[in-house]
């Protein structure tokens, strides 16, 4: 039986579309079919580009047989509606965005479009990127195609949900405190989040600043490493890229891992963690070490302020970040008497709960007379929680962690609770305050056939080793293969 | 009780780079509205502020021009607060850490000199402009002036009295043009001021509870605002009355200051370090190679205007006072080198003539170098000293050379002594009472003869011949 061309992962279709035993419009066409057919079912995409995407396609087809190929010609992606895309509509899954149609193109946007590939449309997340389960959207959650009564985490979960399901080959999502790495790892794929500079963030649409990284969410690793080749390098319209020269991450694919010293940290374990959960990540330390991983025991004694001060950081940015959705220039206007009954309106109509709960937050906690108690203070303890990193990678070469402490919760199981939902990213949210790259690889599944991902946390610029071990931990196991019940 | 003022200013000055702060939009003036603007200054979703080094390297000569301690590292902040002008929602600028500290200007009132301090010199972005429609009630915003550089100078409360806080101001504006670094136009509003006032007890310590002053777009409107400021503080004070923290604005139309917002209603701008920029980092060489190619600065130029041209400290402060008009000057005395003549010219007839036309003196149709020749006509007695005026009136009328003038006119200045003596004589005979006063010791009827004379060959005739020719023929 042949695998429909929607199943297939970059790595597999780049070699039918180069020696063109098959075609981008073909697999497009596939792929909106299935999108027309299938979305409903899980929510995945709030827009769906279909002439774009068929233009994108024919360019592609041209493009190959003039043998100007580059491996992503002709892939058709998914962007997370964070992306703005020039005349694409890209809403941040939020009603103060329903209408806007951005007048230029994000850095990573116009980089994938130069490498010939195709973009379906945007997918469906948290609002502004605001929460773990993607039920924060204005337009309605997606589901997990894997149990469609459970999240798929978030904020990228529409990405993760979109790759998951085939309704697409590979998908660009943003990770804040967790937001491609949860989703990955509730939805069976892989997910990278990049160093902090990285990846240019010029047209992510900004939820907090100093900890926003855009990343690939992909079938296999070698995918993600292929995403992260097009995207990465310094972008002179990011103030904080950086110009560090981007190595190749192919390269080291298929290298043995043997003598890599695997850091284990202690806090990651315990109290809190799912047994499943728990059971699963073992395994894979096991798989590691049984590929010749020499797995060391380290502490990062700071963890357990991460979600505090990322709940300080991120919502203070996030307030002022946010507050150009005024109603004056674009997005959503609502009337009022005055201006200020306008602002009031329009901010009060557009912006959903868990979005008008962080803005207040974050704006309590730049405030005269509270500053120095909050914003300085969670500096000084981001500032501890790098120091810890900096100790561990001095005795390893790569951390190894769960993702998320549970597999993908029940729909509205968490929704009354921030607190609660907060803490399902305790073990992502520390690598976004220290600014260093994290992936998310399938290690396992839950008694309920729900995924669970292996998390592992690099040093600064990172990235190939993070590939190298996820992708021979892949090639000894077989849980990326197997697919959603979709 | 005595009370004396105690003054700081706030200046912002916009600075004549080519592109904007944060983007690469065009910064020029009077563009139709929302032409010069990009997703970066819209404040789009997704767009992110790149610093324009320009705009560094601006402020910096500033700062260096005021003796401030530059700032090896500096950062930029959010200023947040909603305003339609403001797309962002956020001012970027400068707060905890400013690129500059520590500098001071020397103002001379009286001919005494006084230091101003200045306490910090920092970077940030101007907002757009509402306008407000006539016929309906909506508003309007231009964003052609968002993110146009500017650098905000703020003093330490050193200033004493509204005639200090002029001088000051001139003195910024003055170094600001010298650097070419900013226009100093003020009812444009590329350089504006705001200042804090308040009373004390004379000679006391302490600060009294300050108001804030806005809206002064002239120095004669600050000059009139602080004036009135303190006139009403020290009314208050003398009523036993408290003075009230808040922001006024200065009423040009009544010429009174009124309140604009209280205290209560004051922002907290929450502000914190702007995360998509990094620290600006100034290194010691870039400091060194902008100290190095500093133009010669105003009080330096007034130095040199006494030492190398003998002019009294007067003349070389009013011509230094203005960077175009000490330009003028210096291009005068190259080609007429006798610069106390040039700067009389200068001071009195330029400068009314300037004052009469309301023009600046770039936009002056008389180049130095034709003033220059002009003065050179007189000094080699071609023309009369009166008659220069006259030729100087025509030049600014036409721009025409003065050679050219005195030629087409006939003007030349009659130095001959035989066509003058006849008609010297007539006079003479023509008023034998005259003669015979001047003859009796009168000698201030020799004013009465030479202007007849004159008024015979229409201004040509030679003062200086005229006088003798008289003195001989009466004596």
């Amino acid at each position: 039986m042949t695998e429909p061309l929607y199943s297939l992962s970059i790595s597999r279709l780049a070699p039918l579309l180069s020696r063109g035993e098959v075609s981008p419009v073909e697999v497009t066409e596939q792929l909106l079919d299935r999108i027309r057919r299938r979305n409903g079912e899980l929510n995945a995409y709030l827009t769906v580009d279909e002439t774009g995407a068929r233009a994108q396609a024919r360019d592609a087809e041209a493009r190959l047989r003039r043998e100007e190929a580059t491996p992503l010609t002709g892939i058709p992606l998914a962007l997370k509606d964070v992306l703005v895309t020039q005349g694409l509509r890209t809403t941040c899954a939020s009603k103060i965005l329903e209408n806007f149609v951005p007048p230029y193109d994000a850095t990573v946007c116009a980089r994938l479009r130069q490498a010939g590939a195709v973009f379906l449309g945007k997918v469906n997340m948290d609002e502004f990127a605001m929460g773990s389960s993607t039920e924060n959207s204005a337009f309605g959650p997606t589901l997990n195609p894997w149990h469609r009564e459970h999240i798929p985490g978030g904020s990228s979960g529409g990405s993760a949900a979109a790759v998951a399901a085939d309704l697409c080959i590979a998908s660009l999502g943003s990770d804040t405190g967790g937001s491609i790495r949860q989703p990955a790892s509730h939805c069976g794929v892989v997910g990278l989040k990049p160093t902090y500079g990285r990846v240019s963030r010029y047209g992510l649409v900004a939820y907090a600043s100093s900890l926003d990284q855009i990343g690939p969410l992909t079938k296999e690793v070698r995918d993600a490493a292929l995403l992260l080749q097009a995207i990465a390098g310094f972008d002179a319209k990011d103030s904080t890229s950086v110009p560090t020269p981007v190595p190749d991450y192919l390269e080291v694919l298929g290298q043995e891992i043997r003598g890599l010293k695997v850091g284990v940290p202690r806090e990651y374990f315990g109290h809190g963690l799912d047994k499943e959960v728990e059971a699963a990540v073992q395994g894979a330390l096991k798989t590691l070490a049984s590929l010749g991983a020499e797995l060391v025991e380290v502490s990062l004694p700071h963890t357990e302020y991460a979600v505090a001060t990322y709940y300080v950081v991120a919502v203070a940015e996030a307030s002022s970040n946010l507050a150009r959705y005024d109603g004056v220039k674009y997005g959503l206007r609502a009337e009022g008497r005055n201006l200020l009954e306008m602002y009031a309106h329009t901010r009060t109509l557009g912006f959903g709960a868990e979005v008008r709960r962080r803005i207040m937050l974050g704006t309590y906690a730049l405030s005269a007379g509270y500053y120095e108690a909050y914003y300085q203070k969670a500096l000084q303890v981001r500032t501890l929680i790098r120091r810890d990193f900096e100790a561990a990678f001095e005795q390893c070469a790569l951390l190894a962690a769960p993702v998320a402490p549970t597999p993908a919760f029940r729909l509205g199981e968490k929704v009354a609770d921030p607190l609660t939902m907060y803490l399902s990213d305790i073990f992502t949210i520390s690598a976004n305050l220290a600014g260093i790259p994290g992936l998310s690889v399938p290690c396992g599944f839950s008694s309920l056939g729900l995924p669970i991902g292996l998390q592992l946390l690099g040093p600064p610029f990172g990235e190939a080793v993070l590939l190298q071990t996820a992708s021979a931990f892949e090639q000894a196991t077989d849980f990326h293969r197997r697919k959603a019940p979709f | 009780m005595e009370y004396e003022a105690v003054i700081g200013l706030e200046v912002h000055a916009q600075l004549l780079t080519a592109s904007k702060i944060f983007c690469g939009c065009a910064t020029t003036f009077g563009g139709p509205p929302n032409t010069q603007v990009c997703p970066v200054c819209l404040g789009m979703p997704g767009s992110l502020p790149v610093l324009n080094r320009k705009a560094v390297e601006y402020a910096l000569k500033m700062a260096l021009a005021t003796n401030c301690q530059i700032q090896a590292e500096s950062i930029f902040a959010r200023k947040n607060y909603f305003y339609p002008d403001l797309p962002k929602g956020y001012q970027i600028s400068q707060y905890e850490q400013p690129l500059a500290e520590h500098g001071h200007l020397t103002i001379r009132i009286n001919g005494a000199a006084r230091r101003i301090g200045i306490t910090r010199i920092h970077l940030e972005e101007d907002a757009g402009k509402l306008i407000h429609s006539e016929a309906r009630p909506v508003s309007f915003v231009d964003f052609n002036r968002t993110g146009v550089p500017l650098i905000e100078i703020v003093s330490e409360p050193d200033i004493r009295t509204p005639d200090e806080a002029v001088e000051y101001l001139k003195g910024l504006r003055n170094i600001l043009l010298y650097l070419e670094i900013c226009d100093g136009n003020m009812e444009e509003g590329s350089f504006r001021c705001d200042a804090n006032v308040s009373l004390r007890p004379s000679g006391a310590a302490g600060l009294g509870t300050k108001t804030e002053l806005k809206n002064m777009n002239s120095f004669r409107f600050v000059k009139m605002a602080l004036e009135y400021e303190i006139k009403r503080q020290r009314a208050l004070l003398a009523d036993g009355r408290e003075i009230v923290q808040e922001t006024r604005l200065w009423d040009a139309a009544q010429n009174q200051t009124v309140s604009m917002r209280g205290k209560e209603e004051a922002h907290d701008y929450r502000y914190f370090p702007d995360p998509d920029l990094v620290p600006v980092r100034i290194s010691a060489e870039w400091v060194e190679s902008l100290t190095k190619k500093l133009p010669e600065l105003p009080a330096a130029r007034w130095a040199r205007f006494q030492s190398q041209f003998g002019l009294p400290a007067y003349d070389a402060e009013v011509l230094t006072s203005d960077k175009a008009l000490a330009d003028y000057f210096e291009g005068c005395v190259k080609e007429f080198p006798q610069p106390k003549q040039v700067s009389n010219w200068i001071m009195v007839e330029l400068l009314r003539e300037l004052k009469k036309e309301e023009v600046g003196i770039a936009s002056l149709p008389v180049t130095p170098a034709a003033l220059g020749r002009l003065l050179n006509l007189v000094d080699k007695g071609t023309i009369s000293g009166k008659l220069a005026k006259t030729v100087f009136e025509e030049m600014m009328a036409t721009g025409k050379d003065p050679e050219a003038i005195v030629k087409e006119r006939g003007l030349v200045q009659i130095s001959d002594a035989e066509a003058l003596l006849p008609l010297a004589q007539e006079i003479i005979n023509a008023n034998p009472k005259e003669a015979a006063d001047f003859r009796a010791g009168k000698t201030k009827v020799m004013g009465f003869f030479v202007g007849q004379l004159m008024k015979q060959t229409k201004g040509q005739a030679n003062p200086q011949m005229a006088n003798d020719i008289f003195k001989r023929l009466l004596g």
